[in-house]
């Protein structure tokens, strides 16, 4: 069964400083896994290497069997792979519809078309509703992306990231900054809208990791300590030395 | 730059008897053009109106590099200048060998022209985005315009390549001689090329170009090669420039290697700018005020590139999003009936921001022609009242208009920033503003 | 034939110097402040005009000093009361502010000279030969000139290397936000660091003044080679623009100075052949499109390597 995300001795340099080394790891398909680790360890650098978004400097890296490492990014979403940004990456200028609807282009097979009137399509007007119902964003679809509250943006921002229909999904700390309240709202819609799919998080939340996630693994130094179920990270030595440290909650 | 989408027409259409009206408006512009000549009927108008019109598609030519895809050029007279001389060149070559193509058909010859161009050097220019690619366009801007001084078969060196409009097949009868039958022709070439140019921003081509503009990395994200969607937006306006071009080369029957070159591209723009990027009016607004400027200002003014630079850069620091901005800004006070808190203050404003206009007039005036030496006249009439610039009173009398206006005025305009603050409130309260 | 080669290194070279004294000044503006400045020609022509009316009123010297003093007040200015409230409406509309400045002061200088070259001459005491090249005289002129820039550029290395304000330059120049995080008072550095540029860009106009000619048109001329230049040596990058400076230098320089043509190698063409594109490339004399070569080097550097000879910054 290839998994869904395999990446294998993977090593990235900045200049003379080694930010990832020797990265070994395995995401099964449909799984929900969780990357956590200090600040600093590198788990940023991770996404974007798998996303596409920096290249690695040796190893391999691939996306249901195929190998993608130094592909650009959008040759990567083709393949099937959709993320979120740490920081909010949305289309600030354009409103909450547009945004949405944008994400959900490609999918759809409109490619480049510069025949065909946007507003008459009706699969894409179909689906951009069906996500903005999702994410309970629809009574907020005519403002501009900019304009909307943080917590807004970040449930935008996951909408974005799943509109494409990706069946491997990476977000970036999608509940930083949210209040509890929030927080909450945002792991149930998580959770709902990606059933069926491959989920990779990033989280600093301790109670969202161990409430989602199926698998953990522990970035340190660039490099994964530990990786197994939330019970087996719990009871790992080497994990509550370097991160867990008291849990709270 | 500016804070609103370019959803304005999106939302129009979206209330109630919205498409009404958003038909309605290009019915109106359709028929204000079909009837202006009727009623401004004297042959300066005609020009007026023959050159607004060719701006006009040449200026939102340039916003679909500049506003809706966040493309800045400085070499855009590329493709309006090389247009024009294909159609130059094609409708001598349709007059010599008796071919049967009619004048109204060679705008889309001059289109071809700058497509051609568009496709050739555009790959590698939309590689790089933002300052380089400004730069670029500069320089690509530069080279042909050198270029076409040195290839004199094609470009005519100086003094350019003539031809004759009224030379080609006649269509019902029409021989395109007088400007009226040349303006019906742009006239009837603006409202399809506007048509078209609004319909592209309604493609999912035209969807992601803004994408592009708003975050080019997170459109990677979502399936698409930025640099494809340049590429593309970069045909598409250099077709339309050279459409433009072609119809400038009907109008003049003539193409220079003036049309190519840095002023050229400056003057579209000054013109998209000055109009406002942010909505698709914008540059339609911006054509027809700096053609007006342009052809008001030379026959009163010998620096009336001056006052170009000036306004351009006051556009600039105090209102980037343009004219159309400026107005669009208004609509959530109209909307809300709190337009009547903001404008006594402007009135009052008007007073003293006037006097300080009027100073920095008379001042560049002054200076203008006290040091022109001899030929120029020593009077600057301003509103009628003629003052001697070798007096001086004179020069007191700009520095004071120029020091004290500036002075009252920056109050008044204080008066305005805080009636806007409460007008805005109350448009917020009313539910008309986000 | 050496002559010619000799003569034309010579003038290679030091045209090269010019172009870096402008072109390093812009790099420096943009690499701290992430504006590129379209009107930095505008300064250099400023200091051409300002060096030849100063120069008038109280001879060469002092105006040599004075100019580019005054010029770098003025790009001070321009900093605090335009670029500095243009900043938050995004580099785009920096760029288009310096654009539009460019555009307004080459229309002041022409309303105020005139647009005819003016009689910019070169000081009495360096108006003779300073050495005989085979059978021409290299003016001392130049000379003085090269000596200028080499100064400038050693001093500039120095500032950069030895003083606390150099190495905050430096910072600037790969990590710029870090420069503001550092608690300097930022708006005075962008303020001095603008007014310095503008003053090189003055300084160089002041001396080329009277070797090349000065007329209103100087910024437009020389505005689109000096964009050449940083992007071909890689924006952000002051050796690369050393190299691309004294690179495009030496070639248009040769250039001009060569009339071979096509038709002067192989011989005219058959008449036969007509006014055509053909025959306009066979008679062009390298001389006629010494002006185009820059541009060609641009596109070419675009093609094979899109981000600059020692390019490390993204725009």
């Amino acid at each position: 069964m290839t998994a869904a995300i395999e990446i294998k001795a993977v090593q990235k340099h900045f200049g003379n400083v080694a930010i990832i080394r020797d990265l070994n790891l395995s995401v099964a398909k449909g799984e929900r896994h969780a990357i956590i680790g200090p600040n600093g360890a590198g788990k940023s650098t991770t996404f974007n290497l798998i996303s596409g978004h920096i290249k690695p400097s040796s190893g391999e890296i691939r996306l249901n069997g195929d190998l993608v490492s130094g592909l650009r990014p959008f040759e990567i979403n083709r393949r099937g792979l959709s993320r979120s940004f740490q920081v909010t990456n949305v289309f600030a200028r354009m409103t909450v519809w547009e945004n949405v609807r944008c994400a959900v282009l490609w999918g759809t097979g409109q490619r480049y078309a510069f025949w065909k009137n946007v507003d008459h399509l009706t699969e894409v007007r179909e689906r951009t509703a069906e996500i903005l119902e999702d994410i309970h964003l629809s009574h907020r679809r005519d403002v501009p992306a900019g304009l909307l509250t943080y917590a807004e943006q970040r449930e935008l921002e996951i909408g974005i990231t799943i509109a494409g229909g990706a069946n491997v999904i990476m977000l970036d700390e999608p509940t930083a900054g949210m209040s509890h309240a929030e927080t909450e709202r945002a792991v149930a819609l998580i959770r709902r809208l990606t059933e069926g799919r491959t989920l990779v998080i990033v989280e600093h939340d301790m109670s969202v990791v161990f409430g989602l996630a199926d698998r953990i693994s522990v970035l340190v130094y660039g490099n994964i300590i530990a990786s197994g179920t939330p019970e087996e990270i719990r009871g790992n030595p080497k994990v509550r030395e370097a991160y867990l440290g008291e849990e709270t909650h | 730059m500016s804070d609103t989408a370019t959803t304005a027409p999106d939302m129009l259409k979206q209330q109630p008897g919205g498409a009404m009206r958003f038909y309605g408006i290009w019915l109106i512009a359709g028929i204000a053009l079909i009837v202006l000549p009727l009623i401004f009927s004297s042959g300066s108008a005609l020009t007026s109106f023959s050159l607004i019109g060719i701006a006009i598609i040449f200026a939102l030519s340039y916003n679909i590099l500049l506003g809706q895809t966040g493309l800045l050029s400085f070499g855009h007279a590329v493709h309006y200048g090389l247009g024009g001389f294909l159609a130059v060149h094609v409708m001598n070559a349709v007059a010599n060998d008796n071919l049967p193509i009619p004048l109204p058909v060679i705008p889309l010859v001059g289109g071809i022209g700058g497509l051609a161009f568009a496709i050739l050097v555009g790959w590698v220019m939309t590689k790089r985005a933002g300052t380089v690619f400004a730069m670029i366009s500069l320089g690509i801007g530069e080279l042909v315009a050198s270029s076409s001084l040195i290839l004199r078969s094609v470009f005519g060196g100086e003094s350019g390549i003539t031809t004759d409009r009224t030379a080609l097949p006649h269509m019902f009868g029409w021989t395109f001689g007088p400007q009226i039958q040349v303006y019906y022709l742009i006239a009837f070439w603006v409202m399809v090329s506007a048509i078209a140019m609004y319909a592209l921003t309604r493609t999912p081509l035209g969807r992601i170009c803004n994408a592009v503009r708003d975050n080019p990395e997170r459109v990677e994200f979502i399936g698409y090669d930025p640099h494809v969607v340049r590429y593309l937006a970069y045909g598409f306006a250099g077709f339309f420039a050279g459409f433009a071009g072609g119809l400038t080369g009907i109008n003049f029957e003539i193409a220079n290697s003036a049309y190519l070159g840095a002023t050229q591209s400056g003057f579209v723009l000054f013109a998209a700018f000055i109009g406002g990027t942010a909505y698709f009016f914008g540059p339609i607004l911006g054509a027809i005020i700096v053609t007006y400027l342009q052809l008001g200002l030379t026959n009163v003014t010998t620096v009336w590139q001056l006052y170009f630079g000036i306004i351009f850069i006051a556009i600039v620091m105090f209102a980037p999003g343009g004219v159309a901005g400026i107005l669009m800004r208004h609509r959530p006070l109209i909307r809300a009936k709190a337009l009547g808190m903001v404008i006594p203050s402007y009135l009052v404003a008007a007073i003293p921001t006037l006097a300080l206009v009027l100073g920095v007039i008379l001042s560049i005036e002054t200076v203008a022609r006290y040091t022109a030496g001899e030929g120029e006249s020593n009077i600057v009439n301003l509103l009628g009242i003629p003052f001697d610039t070798t007096t001086a009173a004179t020069w007191v009398v700009a520095a004071v208009l120029v020091v004290g206006g500036f002075l009252v005025a920056r109050m008044t305009w204080r008066r305005i920033a805080e009636a806007w603050d409460r007008a805005a409130t109350v448009a917020r309260d009313r539910g008309h503003l986000a | 034939m050496r002559e010619l080669i000799v003569i034309s290194t010579l003038n290679g070279v030091l045209f090269g110097m010019l172009l870096f004294l402008l072109s390093s000044g812009l790099t420096v503006i943009f690499s701290m402040m992430g504006v590129l400045n379209f009107a930095h020609a505008s300064f250099y022509m400023l200091g051409a005009f300002f060096g030849y009316q100063l120069t008038r009123w109280m001879g060469f010297w002092p105006a040599l000093v004075l100019a580019p003093l005054l010029v770098g007040a003025v790009g001070m200015a321009v900093e605090r009361y335009g670029l500095r409230n243009t900043h938050k409406h995004g580099h785009v509309a920096e760029l288009l502010l310096t654009f539009g400045l460019a555009y307004a002061i080459e229309e002041i200088v022409s309303m105020i000279w005139g647009k005819s070259p003016m009689d910019y001459r070169v000081p009495a005491a360096l108006d003779f030969p300073a050495f005989t090249v085979f059978s021409t005289n290299y003016p001392a002129y130049k000379i003085f000139m090269l000596a200028v820039s080499v100064a400038v550029f050693v001093a500039l290395l120095i500032v950069l290397k030895k003083t606390r304000v150099g190495l905050i330059v430096q910072a600037a120049l790969t990590h710029p936000n870090m420069v503001a995080h550092l608690g300097h008072d930022v708006g005075r550095v962008f303020m001095l660091v603008f007014g310095v540029g503008c003053a090189l860009a003055g300084l160089a106009g002041v001396i080329a003044g009277p070797s090349l000619v000065t007329q209103s048109d100087m910024a437009s001329l020389l505005g689109p080679i000096l964009f050449v230049v940083i992007v071909f040596g890689g924006l952000g990058s002051l050796p690369g623009a050393f190299i691309a400076s004294l690179l495009i230098g030496l070639i248009q320089t040769f250039a001009v100075a060569l009339n071979g043509s096509l038709a002067s190698v192989f011989g005219p063409l058959d008449a036969s052949f007509g006014p055509s594109v053909l025959t306009d490339i066979w008679n062009v004399t390298i001389a006629q499109i010494a002006p185009i070569l820059p541009y060609v080097l641009l596109v070419l550097i675009l093609i094979v390597r899109p981000m600059g000879l020692l390019g490390t910054r993204e725009t």
